[in-house]
């Protein structure tokens, strides 16, 4: 039952048990010392928890990277009748990323956990856990392992007789990748339209049902489970000075081992593609590598010696994002790459705002022309200057990461777009 | 120091466009501007519903703001330095209105939104002077919502404020967002759509484009040939402000006129499209006058107002009044002036009834239950109400009446035929020559009050003025000006020359109206003080 690929050089402190079943069960995860970390925050001070996690220097694993502790530390002091939230967004869909669900489907408990852990360090009586529609799997092993821990009395009434109440519900969205962005996550919530809200105010101050509120990303939440349980310094062993800790890389495309792998962050990108996941499966060179997900600048194979950090990812004009790494080689026509996230992008856009809703559906309708070889020059100014008005403007970012791909693409692979127009109506001839 | 009460509104200094100017804290950035002079574009702000920030055209830069700010969300910092006007607010501006372009049918030659259309506005200040789109349009279609609402999807820019009105004033949400990004169409729930809703017109008030529009409306006149003349909606007392928009001498429609101490921006759709009756032809359009031999001869005013102030002068024997709630407070108390230069005497007025109807989102505003303008007038000036709640009946004392009769405005539609035959003297002053007018001694021609200048007091004693829209037809005359001149014909008055004559003379009957002017009545109205030692009115 061992899980597909592993690698030497991983530090595997999230992923240790992917692919034992037996990690599910509460029993399971018990005998491998489930629920410490829960056992010890409750011990704690509720302010000493938020201070270890902003210690460590853990930060937010759903792609932005704000510092988890930080986060906890803006919610407002505790007014009676006036309830807090904690959210695990479980929304995972940025295309690439797989890690969330694997958490899921293999250490739902250790997910629990860090749901508890968060709930109790903001104030929140009540968490939940907003899982993607699609994760049906994923979704019914949650389901089971929430059941089994409130038998258990490790979610519930008085947990650990330390007089504390937490509740956590698993709410199962119905698939829409603009519920993954944290305020049309809460609209969905709330039963309304997914559709991200204009901030101010912050969801820290009015998130789920307007009250205060803390939407982590389940990665984060394990994380910062452990660090509560091992202590900040132990988290700092990991990683670079800004970005500390070992984190989950989704690799998918022409690499010939696919995956997960844990490694800490400021790993080298190059050594990660080439050692850890074996290059490329056709042995053709790497043309291109998406580091961190489809909404982000897409890099070139010479651009791949950096750090897999956020600072370093920066520096090289890309992201690290939710660290969903897709890696293409030679024989990949890169404007049809564009154009199928473009499509995704369109087809996913909320509609509110215009540059998103129009822009979006425009730039696709332009890039699936040009792939059909009847593109002109022009067209790229154009959709350079589309993804200009796209860029910045809009309540949320998913016109942004719409736009980001266009324009790396445009500016690192200008060659690819232009053979598609000189070959004109053949261009798809022996293309993928 | 920290339980100071209620704090003064602290001013703030900002700067928009070059100009510093001193405003409240915590006014919206949108409304800065316009203090500033400076009109922000924006498609989804309305100033009656709530802010959404979604159209993106109101985008602004801020300095010291890493990304432009939506101004209608944004709100004023002491020191802020705002331009509407840099480069990167104009090119943000281009960038949605050509977005808006990409599928919109442009076919702003059918379109009844033409000529009074936001996008055609902005497109034609800012927009781009071509269109760089070479890819087929999305063809979405025309959709019925009910009511008189017609919808075209295509020209829609997705605003939602059709939908947040639904939601937010109507309180019945009938409309939504379906489906997302650039396949997001707005729609109803189910088959019934708008229908029964008295509210849904709105909706196409507030659409900036032509995807909303009335059925009633459609194609019926374009926006630039249009007369818009400001007006009271004479449908109900709540006495909504509105614009009669006319052309050809024709009411084509009624819209809102936004009064924050009436209407606020909306009026119902019952009041809207009642206005046919506005614009009936079967008026009586000369003074007539009955012979020796029975038979109504037409006159020239001067002749039958003198052989009339003849017949009356010196008759103090009282007079019976039949007065129309849709008359002017001019009309009525001029009326009620004559009625005592001969002695007095009773008055009724008939009004049809219906059920109030309230705006859930704006509970001072309904559909109120008598269903005309001026019935507070009629009762100030002494009228009873009579008849049913259909506006029929109760005439059984007028036309017993054996002395003098005169009947205000009032189509006797409904009079038996022999109607004012008791009458000494039947004075018919109104716009239709029913059958029981015909008996009439006199009939002088009067004005709707879309042709006459005036004033309504509606349900809340609001004053309210009226402005002429229509030219009126043969010979007609304001009611106030005919019986005016008879007043001053009968006993030693001077006839008022204009609508704020007739109305400083409302004090002789009304004392409450000497205490108000003309001139505070303005374009919104003034509330009618309570008249002081008049008790048991």
């Amino acid at each position: 039952m061992a899980y597909p690929y592993r690698h030497d050089s991983e530090v595997r402190l999230l992923s240790e048990q992917f692919g034992n079943p037996r990690a599910r069960t509460l029993e399971g995860w018990l005998e491998l010392g489930g629920y410490q970390a829960l056992k010890k925050a409750l011990g704690m001070d509720r302010a000493a928890v938020v201070n270890v996690v902003k210690e460590s220097g853990l930060r937010g694993r759903g792609g932005a990277g704000f510092p988890t502790g930080m986060k906890w530390s803006f919610m407002p002091k505790k007014e009676p009748g006036k309830p807090h939230f904690l959210i695990c967004n479980a929304d995972e869909s940025e295309p690439g990323t797989f890690k969330d669900r694997e958490l899921m489907r293999w250490t739902p408990h250790a997910l629990i956990e860090g749901c508890l852990v968060g709930a109790y360090a903001i104030h929140a009586e009540h968490a939940y856990i907003y899982i993607r529609g699609e994760f049906f799997e994923a979704a019914q092993i949650m389901a089971r392992a929430i059941e089994e821990a409130y038998a258990a009395g490790y979610i519930g009434k008085n947990i650990f007789g330390s007089g504390i109440d937490l509740d956590l519900t698993l709410h199962i969205g119905a698939g829409a990748y603009i519920c993954g962005e944290e305020t049309g996550l809460l609209n969905s919530l709330e039963g309304r339209r997914g559709e991200p809200r204009v901030k101010p105010p912050y969801p820290a101050i009015a998130g789920a049902f307007r009250y205060p509120t803390a939407v982590n990303n389940v990665e984060s939440l394990i994380a910062a489970a452990q660090v509560v349980q091992n202590g900040a310094e132990w988290y700092r062993q990991w990683g670079t000075e800004k970005s500390v800790g070992t984190k989950l890389f989704c690799v998918s495309g022409h690499v010939k081992r696919p995956g997960n792998y844990e490694v800490p962050l400021g790993f080298n990108f190059k050594e990660f593609i080439y050692d850890i996941c074996g290059g490329t499966p056709s042995g053709k060179a790497i043309k291109a590598v998406i580091p961190g997900g489809s909404s982000v600048p897409i890099l070139t194979a010479d651009e791949l010696d950096i750090g897999m950090d956020y600072e370093s990812m920066a520096a090289a004009g890309t992201m690290l994002g939710c660290g969903s790494v897709i890696v293409m080689d030679e024989g990949t026509n890169v404007v049809r790459q564009v154009r199928r996230m473009v499509d995704f992008y369109a087809h996913e856009s909320c509609g509110q705002c215009t540059p998103c809703r129009e822009g979006t559906a425009w730039s696709a309708k332009i890039l699936r022309r040009i792939e059909l070889g009847r593109g002109t020059p022009d067209d790229l100014e154009t959709l350079l200057d589309i993804s200009d008005k796209m860029t910045g403007k809009t309540i949320c970012v998913l016109s942004d990461a719409a736009a980001a791909p266009i324009v790396s693409s445009i500016q690192k692979f200008r060659g690819d777009y232009l053979a598609l127009m000189e070959a004109g109506d053949f261009a798809l001839a022996g293309a993928r | 120091m920290a339980d100071e009460t209620t704090p003064a509104v602290e001013n703030v200094s900002v700067t928009i466009d070059g100009m510093t100017l001193a405003v409240p804290k915590g006014t919206r950035l949108l409304d800065a501007c316009a203090q500033a002079g400076v009109d922000v574009p924006h498609y989804c702000y309305h100033p009656g519903l709530s802010a959404p920030a979604q159209c993106r055209m109101c985008l602004v830069e801020v300095e010291k703001s890493p990304k432009l700010v939506p101004a209608c969300v944004g709100t004023v910092a002491d020191g802020m330095v705002v331009n509407t006007e840099s480069e990167a607010a104009l090119k943000a501006r281009e960038g949605v209105l050509e977005f808006y372009l990409v599928n919109h049918p442009l076919d702003c030659p059918v379109c009844d939104q033409s000529g009074e259309c936001k996008l055609q506005d902005y497109v034609a200040a800012e927009g781009p002077a071509m269109g760089r789109t070479k890819e087929p349009k999305r063809v979405l279609g025309r959709d019925d919502f009910g009511g008189d609402v017609l919808f075209y999807a295509d020209r829609c820019v997705m605003c939602t404020r059709c939908v947040r009105f639904m939601r937010e004033v109507a309180q019945d949400e009938r409309l939504t967002v379906v489906q997302r990004g650039h396949r997001a169409v707005i729609d109803t729930f189910f088959d019934e759509g708008l229908t029964g809703n008295l509210w849904a017109d709105n909706i196409v008030d507030i659409c900036p484009v032509g995807a909303l529009v009335s059925k009633d409306f459609l194609h019926k006149a374009r926006a630039w040939d249009l007369d818009r003349t400001p007006s009271i909606c004479p449908n109900c007392t709540q006495g909504c402000n509105v614009r009669l928009e006319t052309r050809d001498n024709q009411v084509m429609r009624i819209k809102p006129r936004p009064n924050p101490e009436v209407n606020s921006h909306w009026m119902c759709d019952f009041g809207r499209l009642n206005y046919g009756w506005i614009n009936r032809e079967d008026r009586v359009e000369a003074p007539l006058v009955r012979d020796a031999g029975g038979r109504h001869v037409p006159m020239s005013w001067s002749d039958a107002l003198l052989r009339l102030a003849d017949a009356l002068r010196g008759h103090a024997g009282g007079a019976a009044a039949v007065v129309s709630p849709f008359a002017a407070n001019e009309d009525i108390g001029a009326l009620r002036r004559v009625m005592e230069a001969v002695g007095g005497g009773g008055g009724v007025f008939r009004c049809e009834q219906g059920e109030e109807v309230v705006l859930p989102g704006h509970p001072t505003l309904a559909l109120r239950t008598d269903r005309a303008a001026n019935v507070a007038g009629a009762e100030l000036f002494g009228f009873d109400r009579a008849g049913g709640a259909d506006g029929k009946g109760g005439l059984e004392a007028a036309a017993a009446h054996t002395g003098v009769l005169f009947v205000l405005g009032d189509e006797l539609a409904d009079a038996p035929a022999d109607f004012g035959a008791n009458a000494s003297l039947f004075v018919y002053v109104g716009q239709h020559l029913s059958p029981a007018a015909r008996n009439a001694h006199y009939v002088l021609p009067s004005t709707t009050f879309a042709e006459m200048e005036g004033t309504f007091t509606n349900v809340q004693r609001r004053v309210q003025r009226f402005w002429p829209a229509l030219r009126a037809p043969g010979m007609a005359r304001p009611a106030w000006q005919i019986l005016g001149v008879l007043l001053a014909g009968i006993g030693d008055a001077g006839a008022p020359g204009t609508a704020a004559d007739a109305f400083a003379g409302l004090a002789a009957v009304r004392p409450e109206f000497g205490m108000l002017s003309w001139g505070d009545l303005g374009a919104h109205g003034a509330a009618l003080p309570e008249a002081v030692g008049q008790a048991g009115d």
